[in-house]
């Protein structure tokens, strides 16, 4: 397989295509909805088959990275690098390390089963409504592949847009105010992390004009003095503490969870929180490793993340809206991914990102879950249901099954992501792992108590009885297959996954307990003020 | 001469500043608006002799806009009158916030 | 982390024979749960139409009439709709794969053991590697399984009591529209059960832990549409989880502190910690906060009688023969650990000790029948941690043993009387509860096989000899008092008592325990199967025997239940082969055994061990005695007819209230506070409301202000030009 790529060049130009695929088939889409008017139905049709296809192109053209990325190399793969607004030092660069490219086949995996997820539940706009899909795949991918901070920063923005009018246009009752919080809350952040990537640029250009490439920058902030380095990283740390979210920041996400359509929860919920953590491993923590690791920022951020850990899950138990539980049972499990991070022993950051990528497979699966029920029965208050078991038995397990995954239950992807982030946090800080395996029980609660509510006990409401013949069809049951058959693999046999991770995690910790403990590279200056400022 | 003319203009210039402030009909202040202008050209053409020709260019240029201003402006003041009968602005106050 | 009694294994005498296979013996059932998942699912589950929201939901009232509801839909057991309710159509095939695959798996089993006897003294454990599960850093998990002489005794109980419950739940289960999933489940549980018992690390035991509760929850909320029984599944699910929350932190204490999580490396960097060190005594408590979660006991007993709501012979599976000794099972794993902190062994004993009690005192006013039973087993469970907790592995493993025969033939009893129960009531029609003890009487003359079975498992339970239950539970008894002097924990201290004192006290414990057991479980053979008969006299024409595959499985039972003692008799003992089990399991155990005893094989002398034997048997004696004496079946009326209780006795009926206090001191409070403190007042009311749409009204606020400004007088404007142009001016010419 390896030489089949190298035979057609895969590497070389894999990444813009990537990029500019989903662009493309968004300017097609345009041009076949314009062309389209008149009859909504064929319209629909024609829309979601096209975008289908250039999803599933999509995720083929994808998999190569697979095997042609070698993650045990220090450099970055599938590497391009092309001018792009020389005036300003602004470049076209991007890349790959093993954290990426899972984040990147995540990505790229998922989209197609959130296409089916909305196949039926999106009826008007439909063109405009996929073309912004794959805008936002660009948007997201973008992210993840950027090495040029100007570039990331727009690539940033550019995935925050659709999803706005994602909810904003095909959300429920209250869709303005959330797409506005959504949008507002973001922004704020990221519009402080521009002025820090200005700043940075401006730096690592020594002069010559300013210089956005992330390896400059990187070695800029190991070996010179950064004025005003704890602001810089206060900066990116909001930036990307909003889109976690991290407590207290999270309020946008439950609000948005409940009015995006499907797609949108599902990709907000698998994808885009996960900008955020990985913005805090590709960014915040290596540019700035001695303020990062600084005892009393490291402790307010652990803080934070156990906060998140047990308040999500706290919170999560008492919500009567399904898709609102599911959302703070987000904000608990992305706390473990936090307190991976900033554990910073090579265990934690290796379970933080198999939560990460397990948290996408089964909060996805969740929230695909969430929306087949709510096209049947156009409620997602766990009260009205009860029963459904007895009338829809393929929902029942699959519901099941994604639960305890996200429970946490051994055998599951779930298990293995929280295992190694506490087991890899307790060596260093066991008070805050001791907490935080607390929401091993919260979270039996408040899911089990959900599962119970809505497919067990007494099928009564003439409602839930009218399911009956209602079970998933075979669309449905064909869009979860993967992520069920995902779950398991990853809970018995995640070693594939960690292999891949395994090197560039191991670096980053390394890296940054270089930086924090070798006098010649700690910015000693820049470490006491941050220190008396942090004071 | 050039003190004369440059006290012509200011007290035209006041004239016009005085005619915008305190009338209320929009005709007369846009009158007054022209003074204004028309004084400033008095005092670029005075000043001229010591500075060159570059400002009776710039009168020229003044009064090219002024007559596009006029054109518009009493375009807009009729639409006006003909949509509330009036070009009292007390009575207007679309800008208001 | 591989150590290297783990390379040594590769040249063990186990490799070259049939335990290379052991790894079928949990395949097998993993098999059987596939298939008969499948079945289920395909019987059960037919796609729905493209797109369901367009087709709206006002259809579907006109094939659901209430033919559907089905045997599970009401009534406190199955069996309701028996008679009309037609077979699963896949039951056939079922039935041959469920019970099947164990039966299989039991033989694998067999010829493993066989295997491990003829390769003789066998020191370290066979450890089979199938993969690496979850390496990174320094840590490395393997899927490996470790043959050793204490999980098989678990294997083979678990496979061997395991087919006899999948059989008897063949008749039990036969018209059950749930059946193929009932056996999948079953299935399942039993692959985790050997996952728990074969892993050869403790992140593997702790997944067949945890797959285990999984499939209780499952199993115990089998008939969902009740409410109480999917309430009672989700109990058992999240106290479990309190417990593995334990577990979990043993697990992280062991990994920071030896590097290693396998059984040999923690064993072996046991070995260097100090005895009754900080370390060993946090690990231990913690595992054993995990085995009081998993084995029902005080404080996180709550669970298992709730645990009832499922299938009888699921009791008996998992909530009396093996699931819930995995507690006893890890401490006996961790014998070396534990042996290294005589508090902690203490704490497990005293422990053990109040639950036999406290249980036992509960046991003694129930009606249901299986509740007895349930209470039973939370009091035999302690006996067994008193036994493990005072460093006789053996005596613990053993009396699981007796247990898992004893008691699975009590609850399969009680699982026959039901359904004969049911039969009756349901062919006249009647509702009345087929559980409770009031509604029976006089059983005996209907069911003689049953009724004498039970009452050898009943002997057994009570202790008189020659039954099984006699030799385990004064094995322990025994312990205790031999290790009051000359142990590591009688020198120990606990809460500053003594050691001594506290084992004495552990030891009088477990005598009231053994005669409240004696009492309560009399009490229920006279309730059920003496005296008159209170099922109605339209009822008593249709009361019989269970089928022959229920009762066959009975018989087994009761033949292990009379003579499982014969595994490890004591040495006191007159004749026979004396202490095999003990002799078996000394490589796993004994080094555990032989730290708390300081190093000699602690015997008591023959004439002490006689006295103990007499009191044991003697008090046995008085406890059936008491009973006999004082009951009167004669004067029990049918339970529709019986007065309310009043005083003690209802507290006893209502389980001294702890679980009303649970409700009002954790659950409440922490649903309360999440509601009204963190979602309510934190999250919509502080940070939403105040912070993030109080900046969005402060941003307006200040809107608001700026457009006032804007009045939209020219005029207004034009004077605030002309002050801000003299004032340009004047700043520049002042300057």
């Amino acid at each position: 397989m390896t030489q089949f790529l190298d035979g057609m060049a895969y590497n070389s130009w894999i990444l813009p295509a990537l990029l500019g695929l989903p662009l493309i088939g968004a300017l097609l889409l345009l041009v076949q909805g314009s062309s389209n008017k008149g009859d909504a139905d064929a319209a629909m049709r024609s829309a979601r088959s096209l975008a289908l296809w250039i999803f599933l192109a999509e995720a083929v053209l994808s998999i190569g990275l697979w095997w042609s990325v070698d993650v045990s190399s220090p450099d970055w793969q599938a590497y391009v690098d092309a001018a792009w607004i020389p005036q300003w030092g602004v470049r076209f660069t991007l890349g790959l390390d093993g954290i990426s490219l899972m984040l990147v086949l995540l990505t790229t995996l998922l989209m197609p089963l959130a296409v089916l997820g909305s196949w039926t539940s999106i009826r008007e706009k439909t063109s405009s409504y996929y073309a912004l899909l794959l805008v936002l795949t660009t948007g997201m991918l973008g992210v993840f592949m950027a090495l040029d901070l100007a570039l990331f920063y727009v690539m940033w923005e550019v995935m925050l847009v659709p999803m706005y009018l994602i909810i904003g246009i095909w959300g429920g009752q209250r869709r303005l105010y959330a797409s506005l919080k959504f949008f507002l809350y973001t922004m704020v952040g990221s519009l402080l992390m521009l002025v820090a990537i200005i700043f940075l640029g401006l730096m690592a250009g020594q002069g010559q004009g300013p210089n956005f490439s992330y390896d400059a920058v990187l070695q800029m902030t190991r070996t010179a003095a950064v004025p005003g380095g704890f602001w810089l990283f206060v900066a990116f740390a909001l930036a990307f503490a909003v889109k976690v979210p991290m407590f207290p920041f999270h309020t946008w996400l439950p609000d948005a969870h409940v009015e995006a359509p499907t797609a949108g929860s599902v990709i907000l919920a698998a994808i885009m929180l996960k900008m955020g953590t990985f913005g805090f491993v590709r960014f915040a923590v290596p540019l700035f490793p001695d303020i990062a690791m600084h005892p009393t920022v490291r402790m307010v951020m652990l803080s934070l993340a156990v906060i998140g850990i047990v308040y999500g899950a706290l919170v999560a138990l008492v919500q009567p809206d399904f898709k609102k539980l599911v959302a703070y049972s987000s904000v608990s499990h992305l706390g473990f991914v936090m307190l991976g991070i900033f554990a910073m022993t090579v265990e934690s950051m290796q379970g933080a990102l198999v939560v990460t990528i397990s948290h996408g497979i089964s909060t996805g699966a969740l929230f695909l879950l969430i929306g087949m029920i709510y096209e049947r029965r156009h409620t997602r208050q766990i009260e009205d249901f009860g029963g459904i078991a007895k009338v829809m038995p393929i929902f029942a397990v699959c519901l099941t099954i994604v639960a305890l995954s996200s429970i946490g239950v051994p055998g599951t992807n779930g298990f293995v992501g929280e295992f190694l982030v506490l087991i890899g946090s307790f060596p260093t800080q066991p008070y805050f792992t001791l907490i935080a395996a607390t929401s091993v029980i919260f979270a039996a609660a408040y899911l089990l108590w959900a599962v119970q509510r809505i497919i067990y006990n007494p099928l009564v409401k003439p409602e839930n009885e009218a399911l009956k013949g209602m079970d998933l069809n075979w669309r449905e049951i064909g869009l979860l297959t993967p992520l069920l058959i995902a779950i398991v693999w990853l809970g018995v046999y995640p070693k594939p996954l960690l292999n891949k991770t395994e090197a560039a995690a191991t670096r980053m910790v390394r890296s940054v307990e270089a930086a924090r403990t070798s006098p010649t590279l700690i910015n000693t200056r820049a470490a006491s003020a941050a220190a008396q400022q942090v004071r | 001469m050039l003190a004369e003319s440059l006290a012509l203009s200011a007290l035209l210039f006041t004239i016009g500043v005085v005619g915008v402030l305190t009338r209320r009909n929009a005709i007369i202040i846009f009158m007054c608006v022209e003074l204004m202008l028309n004084a400033v050209n008095l005092s670029f053409v005075a000043l001229s002799q010591l500075y060159g020709a570059s400002g009776q260019v710039f009168v020229i240029f003044v009064m090219t806009v002024a007559a596009a201003e006029a054109a518009v402006g009493l375009a807009i003041i009729i639409a006006i009158f003909r949509h509330r009968q009036s070009v009292n602005l007390e009575d207007i106050n679309l800008l208001k916030g | 982390m591989q150590l290297p009694t783990e390379h040594a294994t590769t040249g063990h005498p186990l490799a070259d024979t049939i335990a290379r296979l052991a790894w079928l013996i949990p395949v097998l059932p993993l098999l059987g749960f596939l298939l008969n998942g499948f079945l289920s699912l395909r019987a059960a589950g037919t796609p729905g139409p493209a797109d369901p929201s367009a087709s709206g939901h006002g259809h579907g009232h006109d094939d659901h009439g209430h033919g559907a509801h089905g045997a599970d839909a009401h009534g406190h057991d199955a069996h309701d709709d028996h008679g009309h309710a037609k077979r699963h159509p896949a039951a056939g095939l079922v039935s041959l794969i469920g019970p099947g695959v164990l039966a299989l798996s039991f033989v694998v089993a067999l010829l493993v053991f066989n295997a491990m006897r003829s390769v003789g003294e066998m020191h370290a454990p066979y450890v089979l590697t199938l993969f690496e599960w979850m390496p990174t850093g320094s840590l490395s998990i393997d899927v490996a399984f470790q043959l050793d002489q204490l999980s098989m005794v678990m294997i083979l109980i678990i496979t061997g009591i395991g087919t006899l419950i999948h059989i008897f739940s063949v008749g039990y289960m036969q018209d059950d529209p749930g059946y193929p999933r009932y056996f999948a489940y079953l299935n399942l549980f039993v692959f985790f059960m050997l996952l728990l018992v074969m892993g050869a690390n403790y992140p593997l035991m702790f997944v067949g832990w945890e797959g285990v509760g999984l499939c209780s929850y499952l199993l115990i909320g089998f008939w969902f549409s009740e409410k109480a029984n999917a309430d009672a599944g989700k109990k058992a699910f999240i106290v479990n989880r309190i417990g593995d929350f334990g577990f979990l932190v043993a697990m992280f204490l062991m990994f920071a502190n030896f590097g290693t999580l396998s059984y040999t490396g923690v064993g072996a960097a046991a070995n260097d910690l100090v005895m009754g060190g900080a370390l060993a005594t946090t690990i231990c408590l913690f595992l054993f906060l995990g085995a009081t979660g998993k084995s029902a006991q005080i404080p996180l007993f709550v669970w298992l009688p709730d645990a009832m709501a499922g299938p009888t012979p699921v009791s008996a599976l998992i909530h009396a023969a093996t699931m819930v000794t995995a507690g006893v099972y890890l401490i006996a794993r961790s014998a070396t650990l534990f042996a290294m902190a005589p508090a902690a062994q203490l704490t497990v004993a005293v422990v053990g000790a109040l639950t036999a009690v406290f249980a036992a005192t509960i046991g003694l006013k129930q009606w249901d029948i299986k509740k007895v039973l349930a209470y039973s087993t939370v009091s035999q469970l302690g006996y067994m941690f008193v036994g493990v907790g005072v460093g006789a592995y053996t005596a613990g493993v053993f009396h699981l043993m007796t247990h898992a025969f004893f008691k699975a033939l009590l609850f399969l009893g009680s699982g026959s009387v039901i359904y004969a129960m049911h039969q009756a009531y349901h062919a006249t029609h009647n509702h009345e509860d087929a559980q409770d003890m009031r509604n029976m009487g006089g059983l005996k003359k209907y069911m003689p096989i049953t009724s004498a079975l039970m009452w050898i498992a009943t002997l057994a339970i009570a202790g008189i000899p020659p039954f099984s239950g006699f030799f385990s539970k004064d094995e322990i008894l025994a312990s205790v008092f031999a290790r009051t002097h000359g142990s590591t924990l009688a020198d120990a201290t606990w809460l500053g008592i003594p050691g001594s004192v506290v084992l004495y006290g552990v030891y009088a414990l477990g005598l009231a325990a053994a005669l409240m057991t004696a009492v309560y479980m009399t009490r229920m053979m006279i309730y059920t199967f003496h005296g008159p008969n209170r099922s109605g006299s339209a009822e008593q024409p249709h009361l019989k025997e269970a089928p022959m595959i229920m009762t066959a499985p009975l018989i087994v039972l009761g033949v292990l239940s009379a003579l499982g003692g014969l595994v490890n008799l004591p040495l006191v003992f007159p004749f026979g082969p004396k202490e095999i089990l003990h002799h078996w399991l000394e490589p796993v155990v004994g080094q555990g055994t032989l730290l708390v005893t300081h190093g000699e094989a602690a015997h008591l002398s023959h004439s002490t061990e006689y006295v103990l034997i007499g009191t044991a048997v003697a008090i046995a004696v008085i406890g059936i005695a008491i009973a006999y004496t004082r009951l009167k079946p004669e004067a029990l009326v049918p339970a529709k007819d019986a007065v309310p209780e009043t005083g003690i006795e209802k507290t006893l009926l209502n389980k001294w209230y702890v679980d009303e206090g649970y409700d009002k001191a954790v659950v409440q409070p922490t649903l309360g506070v999440s509601r009204t403190l963190l979602w309510k007042g934190i999250d919509t009311g502080l940070i939403d409301g105040l912070m993030v749409n109080g900046t969005a009204l402060l941003a307006r606020f200040a809107g608001w202000m700026g457009s006032q400004l804007q009045s939209g007088r020219v005029g207004t404007y034009a004077w605030v030009l002309l002050i801000g142009v003299l004032g340009v001016l004047s700043a520049f010419s002042f300057r």
